[in-house]
């Protein structure tokens, strides 16, 4: 690497410091848009499952599907077992289902849909025009990234507003649409693949999600494809009260490439709300999926006055020999995060990767992690965790690696640090390891470590701002991770790192 | 000009004073060197100066052309102009050297209201003043000191104050741990930052350091303050003799 370039790269973070800087708010996603809803009745039962089916037109197969799912949570209890605290959730005192009055009759195209909603993601930064370039790294500096392509699919509440480039995607074979549309128009996929990585009857948020989900995104990319251009979906809780239940399914069929970012943010409100999603990836033979999260969801006051509770069920089956996946998290918001991205490593010489950013501050909670299972022989795992707490935050990551007796000569790295602001917050490290074959080897190391007075000390005597400070050795500590994001979304990181840590020095 | 006042100071944890009574000036362009035993309060003195926390100002003032540093945050007397070169230089894992130094650069310029350089600007600055410190592309690139050798660690200190042209420049035993080579270098840095305005401020055990950085005033500094003061010839004289007479001397 030349000097020039790698001083080219090093040169972002110092951009993104000063973009910081500049934005003076705390949360700056908070704003509602005041648009009219039609909602379900409040509550969920058989009837509410049966009404969500309908209005999104689906056929039979899909209503028993929902019903099958909705009977088993029934006799289900939430666990318990994840290190957060928070009030019983009334799960008869939520909407299940809210959609913007305008997309009653679903637009034609994007220049179709309600003004209120294009301005509303206008707001977040977030381009649904077939535009070249990413929204909110325009003019970021140093790096060009014009002519760069992402395609968005846009979730606001319980529906997919639009999706970007469809026509530029389909020519190249590839299927993104939202999965409503995906149920309607590509029945075959859904039908073969949809409850076959997390089962409708896997856990008791994502059951829930099996029977109510109302719209998500959905992904196909044929054999031997590599994706035009990154996807993306970004969702956007508006309604009060109301749960957000999103399902995503991607499918990269032999030797096909995608690389998938996902966005979320809501208003602040005093209330809790629910966000319960299931991703479900299906990657074949020599097929490569990176996935990426920005997670943004209002977080709560700084007394832990509403948030929302993010309880997502999110895992990738490696079913072909040398399938890849890479899951990427920064989880800056939420007031409690419940999540586990977990690769299922079922083909010979498949590889599962996870890094994650976890921030958590004030009263934030959060208990994530990763499972790496070791089916295939040579699977290879790599884990990289990255925790900051500040405020009076607890900071969980758990996590397992189980390795089959048949998965031989399986490696499996953790890596899991942890990094805290202050005394009043708290790091945990539960790891569970399995290794049921002698070829195998698993390696974990984890360290705990506070941004100390020392280093502070020496950036503000060069010049720095106490918050400017934090968030450049913030985003030391988390570089490894945010170097595994596309490049756009890197520096949208960084400034959300430093962002979620406003207010914790001082 | 830089001056320090009957400057007290203690610990904020224990009820214990290191500074006793300190009392400095040095004009525009001059270069003063202290020396003076461990545990004599000299890095104190430069952390209380810069404004580390831990500890309390008892009485007395710190001013830089006739401000008082001490009421201010530390990156406002950077700002200001104040540089210390650290005894030791700390670590920041992850964060590459250059991004360190060009924001550093440009909060301080920012906070003085002036034009903030981009990347272009600021690179050909930089590369510039490494080159003269022998400092490599990769060691630009590598995170802030870690890693780096003891020597390496000074010469960064000394290519963090060329970037950030300070008024007065304290430097804490920047030679210490350093061959002679390096310490060529680091004599040259500093001297090629003299320009008559610009002051410093060399805390040394080794008159070794004052042959290549010619001080106009050599002070020496035992139990929280200065006990003597003289020319170049001081420093000789402590070589030689150590600081038991010294110290002797003015009881
Ligand atoms: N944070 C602290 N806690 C406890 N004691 C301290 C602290 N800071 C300074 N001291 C004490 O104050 C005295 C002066 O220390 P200082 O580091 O300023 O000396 P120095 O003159 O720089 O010495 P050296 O030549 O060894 O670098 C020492 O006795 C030291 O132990
Ligand atoms: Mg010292």
């Amino acid at each position: 690497m030349s000097t020039q370039e790698s001083i080219a790269k090093d040169g972002v973070d110092a951009e993104t410091v000063d973009a910081v800087k500049t934005v003076g708010e705390k949360y700056k996603y908070g704003f509602a848009t005041d648009i009219e809803m039609e909602y379900a009745p409040k509550g969920v039962n058989e009837d509410i499952v049966r009404l969500i089916s309908s209005k999104n037109e689906e056929p039979e197969w899909m209503l028993e599907w929902r019903l099958d799912a909705f009977r088993r949570w029934e006799k289900m209890t939430e666990p318990k077992w994840a290190m957060v605290n928070y009030p019983e959730i009334d799960f008869q005192d939520i909407y299940y289902y809210a959609r913007p009055k305008s997309m009653i009759e679903k637009p034609k195209s994007l220049d179709d849909v309600d003004p209120k909603l294009l301005e509303t993601y206008k707001k977040l930064g977030i381009p649904l025009s077939e535009q070249a370039i990413l929204a909110g790294v325009e003019g970021a500096g140093d790096t060009p990234v014009e002519g760069r392509k992402v395609a968005v699919d846009a979730v606001f509440d319980s529906v997919s507003v639009g999706t970007t480039f469809k026509k530029e995607l389909a020519a190249a074979g590839v299927i993104f649409c939202s999965i409503s549309e995906a149920i309607k128009d590509h029945p075959e996929l859904v039908k073969k693949y949809l409850g076959t990585v997390v089962p409708p009857t896997d856990n008791y948020y994502a059951t829930l999600n099996s029977a109510v989900f109302s719209d998500g995104s959905f992904v196909y990319i044929p054999e031997g494809v590599k994706c035009p251009m990154e996807l993306s979906t970004y969702f956007r809780i508006n309604a009060e009260n109301t749960g957000q239940f999103e399902r995503t399914l991607i499918i990269a069929e032999k030797g096909a490439q995608v690389s998938y970012l996902e966005g979320c943010t809501a208003p602040m409100r005093d209330e809790n709300q629910l966000h319960a999603a299931v991703v479900e990836l299906i990657i074949q033979e020599d097929a490569d999926i990176k996935y990426s999260t920005v997670q943004n969801w209002y977080p709560g006051d700084e007394n832990g006055v509403g948030g929302i509770y993010n309880f997502v069920t999110k895992r990738a089956d490696c079913r072909g020999d040398r399938a890849k996946v890479m899951w990427t998290q920064v989880e800056t918001g939420s007031a409690v995060t419940w999540k586990y991205p977990s690769c299922i490593l079922r083909g010979d010489d498949s590889q599962g990767e996870f890094y994650s950013i976890a921030i958590t501050n004030n009263m934030q909670q959060a208990d994530t992690g990763t499972k790496m299972i070791h089916l295939g022989k040579r699977t290879k795992s790599r884990i990289v965790s990255k925790g900051i707490s500040a405020g009076k935050a607890q900071n969980t990551y758990r996590g397992l690696v189980s390795i089959h007796p048949k998965a031989v000569n399986s490696r499996n790295y953790t890596q899991c640090d942890s990094l805290l602001i202050g005394d009043k917050c708290g790091a945990h490290t539960v790891p569970y390891m399995e290794c049921r074959n002698n070829s195998s080897r698993i390696e974990h190391e984890a360290t705990t470590s506070k941004v100390d007075d020392e280093q502070l000390f020496y950036c503000r005597q060069r010049g720095m701002g106490e918050e400017e400070a934090v968030a450049l050795i913030v985003n030391g500590f988390a570089k490894e991770v945010l170097q595994s994001l596309p490049m756009e979304f890197a520096m949208e990181a960084q400034k959300l790192v430093a962002i979620s840590l406003e207010g914790s020095v001082g | 000009m830089f001056e320090i006042k009957n400057l007290k100071a203690s610990l904020a944890d224990e009820d214990k004073q290191i500074l006793k009574g300190m009392n400095l000036k040095i004009g525009a362009g001059e270069v003063h060197a202290i020396m003076g035993p461990n545990g004599s309060g000299k890095s104190t003195m430069s952390y209380v100066a810069s404004g580390k926390g831990g500890y309390v100002v008892d009485e007395g003032e710190v001013l830089l052309d006739g401000a008082n540093l001490l009421d201010m945050e530390p990156d406002e007397r950077a700002a200001a102009g104040l540089f210390l070169a650290f005894q030791y230089p700390v670590e920041i894992p992850g964060v590459g050297n250059m991004t360190f130094l060009r924001t550093a650069v440009n909060a301080q310029r920012k906070m003085r209201g002036e034009d903030e350089l981009n990347a272009a600007q600021f690179l050909k600055i930089v590369r510039e003043k490494a080159k003269a410190l022998k400092i490599d592309a990769d060691m630009l690139k590598r995170p802030v000191n870690v890693g780096f050798s003891g020597g390496e660690k000074k010469r960064n200190e000394i290519l963090q104050m060329a970037m950030l042209e300070p008024k007065v420049c304290i430097l804490d035993e920047t030679d210490s741990g350093l061959d002679v080579d390096a310490m060529k270098l680091v004599a040259e840095g500093v001297n090629a930052l003299r320009d008559g305005k610009r002051s410093f401020l060399v805390i040394t055990h080794y008159q070794r350091l004052l042959d290549h950085i010619v001080p106009d005033v050599v002070h020496i500094m035992a139990d929280g303050k200065i006990i003597k003061s003289g020319g170049p010839e001081l420093a000789l004289e402590v070589e030689n003799n150590g600081y038991e007479g010294l110290m002797n001397e003015v009881v």
